[in-house]
């Protein structure tokens, strides 16, 4: 089964301001063989790609790639298309073909010398392929018509065809389904057979043990190890990600104490919330003064439960009720006006107004709320704005510093402050430690804490599992978009959740 | 812990100007300026003397231009909202002026082409013609809004049908307004020595200035113009913002239509505010807004505005014939638009620091 | 019948590629107007004159209208061919009359004026980055305002070699009429038609199967990919650009010969006229799809409803305007909703 090595990476080191994105990596392909690439967020997966497809160039450390003859050859690669030459092919999640064009002519577009397309050659040519990867679609088809299962699977054709060694899939499954999932690998298998060395990144672990011969794990820009995948259990997999030894489970957590509900009804309660994202039908609620929080890999859909509750992707179905009387949740705005504050994932995209100032970024949600008719004084903004700036020792120059030019931790400190100013009854904080520094990151988490204390009722969603821990009295736990746990009390160990997030022994589904 | 604040960068006076988007019209206003008073110091002139009609008036070159640019700073305002919250400019507010001007002299004329007294009140045509071009300007907005297409392509189809749209209203007549009271509007109320455009715009200015103390539509628009996630995830609808902004220069439009219609008494559908819809977009651009969207400051569009009147008037003096004139200001806007660019930019500054650090280097070489 | 069909077609987008769907919309609309004009309206419409007097007129129109569908193709506009049509055709008769010039000559100042601004657009559009919009906007201000500057007052050409070429009717076999006299009537064409008709033919040739061609189709498609799919973005949207500004040129010249005059009101809207045509050809703004046959239909429906407008009853100026207008909306919405439901119908396909 192994063949020889086709892809050697040595001693990679990529840093990008301010960030070490990688330290020293090395990594090892070799012919016909799935190789899985792991990490959580940060841990520097997706450089290392960009650095092998020529996205990004390297700082240091060198690529071999083994030629047909059998020689080491040291290669650089500077751009996409070089990476192509050297037989590097990447097929990504957010799929780069163009929609337009039919299935035929994106295997074939920008390739050849001739200046004419020859349609009947070329609808020939890619239905042989196609037959011969067993991909069921016809050449002559609109690309933007299939499936994006089979969207992704032209993408490989056009990848094989052009007689690529190195394939690398940038986690290819997040948007199929178990049907399309178990087509892609029928491919995935055939081209092993054939001896192309596959690099294949998901967030899936079922996946990864289901098709994958190695496993490489990375860890905060660092090489954990490489290991044959029967060598590594699912929960060593997953305490290798996350970077805590199965023995030092033996836990930290004695600081929450355990949440005793009151009688009165909880503060929110959703039954059978689903979305349009794709996740399964969940019920959850929070009592006053609760902390809880959604945990699971990336991926496993804890984002879409809680931007389900805020309203922020299209509600498909369920039932709210807030405080016991029902209500409806369908926007952003219902779930605010409920009294509810979302600090979404996504600090750039979703979170800050970059260009606006400090105070303006402040104040944005609670003006909404006020209304349009009633905008705070320009002194009033600057109280507001101050008052948070000295509660979260947000460091910034002036209130009317532009927030794209704080740094990443200042810039969540500004959203959650948006939010404090609300008042919030229930607030959804969503990777609020994620890229910050380790202060802020216990600022934040005691802030939590604190405000639980005062009667808030807050849902806390971190890729650390400690920091978790060392928050909620409650975790729903998440696995490939179905909620498939709930721990309480005593079962809040690193292990235990581990077990969980594993599908341990495989029980629980 | 302690808060430690670093301490606000020490930027000098000159350096805070710079920084300022209103140094771009004002850089421009005082180019103008320097250059006529070099070519002609009579240029600036102002002589307070009796008109035709018998009134003591103000006149001169900087008035012609305050009085002739009102109406596109006018324009500007409803221009730089909806750039900001949309991304995109609306190029039919030519053919909308036509309408509402078509709309107004129905109602005070009835239809009739030449009569000889006013049908209606002028207040009634006027608010016509605000909800004219209100509804014009929600149809623009609709189509942005909600149905995606992009401002510039949207507003193409009421450009292509303002001006048909127009002389549909009142029949192709072109109807005369009788009495004086209309032409108000367009020149000078007996007694006021400044003309009335002027002061139409500077009450719009106050109107919109209040409208922003007192709402919070800039918030509002720049966080959907700058993000509109975001703004949607802070309760925001992006949708009805943009609208409005489509709306509100609507009402823009009909003020200016009002100026328009009532300096000649009449209209001309084919050439009533024709080519203005690029007058107002290179008001925005001068302005230092983004044309794609974002903070804006109308403040530094009216300036905008009102250098363009500027350069139009200097134009003039040169005897550049008016049919020509388009041709001088799109050379203006192919600069501007190149200078502003981002990889113009980008290596404009990497040139400047190729420079400055050669600079530097034969400094130390000296030493 | 028609209302039958109509949302058979949107239902089950899913068979056709987009180009294809919306090129047959175009054509549909366009058989069943004239097919309504010849059962209604009848007298007129009944002979083949009345169609090829319409594409006579209309023979610069589809040069224009194929130039600005590359580009719409490849994902940008270029407002500034009316203008430059005018500035072409005033140059030519300026050249011609006032210069004694020769009408060889003339056709290459046209052409050289129209690549001149395809160059300097396409450069601005694709090399620096800037709006295509803000670019061609100024460019159909200069063009404009150029033409005033060439010659401020309308000039009519009244050259004899000229005239012979601005004369020259075609006989089109087996179309002709016999007239009520019993006398048989040839059906004829203007040379701009063959033009028209030629330029039709390449461009589809091109559009269809050379690499360039698909490569409009793939950068409008979608820009990302079509660059890491290994096409030079750039390169090709410059392309685009210079040949729509050499096809503006070249509608310039066909104008100019239908014309026989150089006026700065000439030409007036016709970029307008243009864009509408290939949105109603089925040209897609956002990119990637669109088909030069459709655009032919697109002008030709365009140039039809105008006629049928004015044949039953709404003779004034104004209603031209408006039923442009109305067209080009009722187009814009149907591809907006063809766009949503695509979009709902990938989610669908991919999600869950």
């Amino acid at each position: 089964m192994h063949g020889k090595t086709l892809l050697k990476m040595r001693g990679i080191y990529k840093s990008f301001p301010g960030v070490k994105a990688l330290k020293n990596v090395d990594f090892t392909l070799c012919e016909g063989e799935i190789h899985a690439l792991m990490g959580e967020n940060g841990a520097g997966k997706s450089t290392l790609i960009k650095v092998l497809t020529g996205v990004h160039i390297k700082d240091e450390g060198s690529i071999f790639i083994t030629d047909t003859s059998g020689a080491d050859q040291e290669v650089q690669i500077r751009s996409p298309q070089e990476a192509q030459k050297n037989g590097i092919s990447t097929v990504y999640q957010e799929i780069s073909l163009c929609p337009n064009l039919s299935v035929a002519e994106n295997i074939f577009l920008a390739r050849g010398e001739s200046a004419l397309v020859n349609w009947r050659t070329m609808n020939k040519k890619a239905g042989e392929l196609l037959d011969n990867l067993g991909i069921a679609v016809k050449p002559t088809q609109q690309l933007a018509s299939c499936s994006i299962a089979v969207q992704q699977m032209v993408a490989i054709a056009r990848a094989v065809d052009m007689d690529c060694r190195v394939l690398i899939l940038d986690e290819p499954t997040s948007s199929l389904d178990e049907h399309e999932v178990a087509k892609l690998f029928m491919l995935m298998r055939q081209l092993k057979e054939r001896g192309v060395g596959i690099i294949f990144v998901t967030h899936f672990l079922d996946q990864v043990y289901e098709v994958c011969d190695k496993i490489t794990v990375l860890r905060d820009g660092a090489l954990v190890g490489e290991y044959e995948i029967e060598n590594l259990p699912r929960v060593q997999l997953v305490s290798k990600m996350l970077g805590k030894e199965l023995d030092d489970m033996a836990d930290i957590k004695d600081e929450v104490p355990e949440f005793k509900a009151t009688g009165e009804a909880p503060v929110y309660e959703g039954k059978g919330l689903c979305s349009s994202e794709g996740i399964s039908p969940f019920d959850f609620n929070i009592h006053r003064g609760e902390v809880n929080g959604f945990t699971g890999l990336l991926g496993s859909g804890r984002s879409e439960c809680v931007r389900t509750i805020f309203g922020a992707d299209k509600v498909t179905g369920g039932t709210v009720k807030m405080d016991g009387k029902e209500v409806k949740i369908s926007k952003p705005k219902d779930a605010m006006k409920n009294g509810i504050g979302y600090l979404p994932e996504d600090r750039k995209r979703d979170g800050i107004v970059g260009d606006l100032s400090v105070r303006d970024n402040i104040i944005l949600a609670l003006q909404v709320k006020t209304g349009f008719f009633k905008p705070f004084s320009k002194a009033k903004a600057v109280e507001f704005a101050n008052e948070y700036i000295k509660l979260l020792d947000i460091k910034t120059a002036s209130v009317n510093t532009p927030i794209k030019s704080l740094s990443g931790g200042n810039q969540q400190k500004v959203i959650l402050a948006r939010w404090l100013l609300t008042h919030p009854k229930y607030l959804i904080l969503d990777e609020p430690t994620r890229g910050i520094d380790v202060g802020t990151k216990i600022d934040i988490q005691k802030l939590v804490l604190k405000l639980a204390s005062e009667g808030m009722s807050i849902t806390f969603i971190s890729s650390e599992t400690d920091e978790m821990l060392r928050t909620c009295s409650r975790l729903l736990v998440m696995r490939d978009r179905k909620l498939v746990g709930e721990l309480t009390g005593d079962q809040l160990t690193q292990a235990t959740i581990m077990n969980t997030i594993a599908g341990g022994d495989k029980n629980a589904e | 812990m302690p808060n430690k604040m670093p301490s606000p960068p020490k930027t000098s006076f000159w350096a805070r100007l710079f920084s300022h988007q209103i140094v771009i019209p004002i850089a421009a206003l005082l180019i103008l300026a320097i250059f006529n008073l070099i070519s002609d110091p009579t240029f600036f002139r102002i002589v307070f003397k009796e008109n035709s009609s018998g009134n003591k008036v103000l006149s001169g070159n900087l008035i012609s231009i305050i009085d002739n640019g009102s109406e596109l700073a006018i324009l500007a305002i409803g221009m730089t909202l909806v750039t900001a919250a949309s991304g995109g400019q609306d190029i039919s507010v030519g053919a909308a002026i036509a309408i509402a001007g078509s709309a107004m002299l129905r109602i005070l004329c009835g239809g009739s082409s030449s009569p000889t007294e006013l049908q209606s009140p002028i207040i009634l045509a006027f608010i016509v013609g605000v909800l004219v071009a209100m509804f014009f300007g929600a149809f623009n907005g609709v189509l942005v809004a909600f149905f995606k297409i992009q401002p510039m392509v949207a507003t193409l189809i009421l450009f292509t049908a303002g001006r048909s749209i127009a002389s549909w209203i009142n029949n192709g007549e072109l109807p005369n307004v009788p009495g004086k009271e209309f032409t108000y509007f367009g020149s000078y109320i007996p007694g006021v020595p400044v003309p009335t455009p002027f002061l139409i715009a500077i009450a719009c200015f106050i109107v919109i200035f209040l409208v922003m103390k007192f709402t919070n539509l800039r918030l509002y628009v720049q966080s959907v113009g700058i993000n509109e996630k975001t703004a949607r995830l802070n309760g925001l609808n992006p949708e009805l913002i943009k609208l409005m902004s489509f709306v509100i220069l609507g009402i823009c439009v009909a003020v200016a239509a009002l100026i328009k219609v009532s300096r000649i008494s009449s209209i001309n559908y084919s050439v009533i505010a024709k080519d203005i819809e690029m007058d107002a977009i290179l008001a925005v651009a001068l302005g230092g807004n983004a044309l794609s969207g974002g903070k804006f400051s109308i403040g530094a569009s009216v300036l905008g505005a009102y250098v363009i009147q500027f350069l139009t008037t200097t134009l003039y003096k040169l005897e550049v014939s008016a049919v020509a004139l388009p041709a001088y200001k799109a050379v203006v806007v192919i600069i501007l638009v190149v200078m502003s660019a981002p990889t113009v930019r980008e290596k404009l500054s990497r040139l400047g620091k190729k420079l400055r650090s050669g600079k530097t280097g034969a400094e130390s070489a000296k030493a | 019948m028609f209302r039958k069909n109509m949302p058979g077609f949107l239902k089950k987008p899913g068979k056709m590629t987009d180009t294809n769907l919306l090129t047959t919309i175009t054509i549909v609309v366009f058989v069943v107007m004239y097919l309504c004009a010849i059962i209604f309206l009848k007298e007129g419409f009944l002979k083949p004159q009345t169609m090829l007097n319409l594409i006579s007129t209309n023979s610069y129109l589809i040069i224009l209208a194929c130039g600005m569908s590359i580009v719409m193709i490849n994902g940008g506009i270029d407002i500034s061919v009316g203008g430059v049509t005018a500035l072409v055709a005033m140059c030519c008769a300026v050249h011609i009359e006032n210069n004694g010039g020769s009408f060889f000559t003339a056709v290459l100042i046209g052409l050289g004026i129209g690549l001149a601004f395809g160059v300097v657009q396409g450069f601005l559009v694709a090399y620096l980055d800037i709006q295509p919009f803000i670019v061609t906007l100024a460019g159909m201000f200069f063009a404009r305002g150029m033409t005033t500057i060439v010659n401020k007052d309308p000039i009519n050409v009244y050259n004899e070699s000229f005239m012979a070429i601005k004369d020259t009717k075609i006989t089109v076999p087996l179309l002709g009429t016999t007239n009520k006299k019993g006398i048989y009537v040839p059906a004829t064409i203007e040379i701009g038609v063959i033009i028209a008709l030629v330029i039709v033919a390449v461009l589809f040739f091109m559009l269809k199967w050379t690499k360039t061609g698909r490569s409009f189709y793939a950068v409008g498609g979608n820009k990302q990919s079509a660059m890491m799919l290994g096409i030079n973005v750039k390169r090709t949207t410059f392309i685009s650009h210079v040949l729509c500004g050499l096809l503006a040129g070249i509608g310039g010249i066909v104008y100019f010969m239908h014309i026989g005059s150089g006026s700065p009101a000439h030409a007036s809207g016709a970029e307008m006229s243009a864009i509408a045509s290939s949105i109603i050809g089925g040209t897609m703004l956002t990119g990637g799809v669109g088909n030069i046959i459709g655009t032919l239909f697109g002008v030709l429906s365009l140039a039809l409803i105008q006629s049928i407008v004015s044949s039953v009853g709404l003779d004034k100026a104004w209603w031209t305007g408006i039923t442009i207008a109305a067209m080009l909306c009722i187009f814009l919405i149907i591809q907006s909703i063809i766009i949503a439901r695509r979009k709902k119908a990938n989610k669908a396909a991919g999600g869950t």
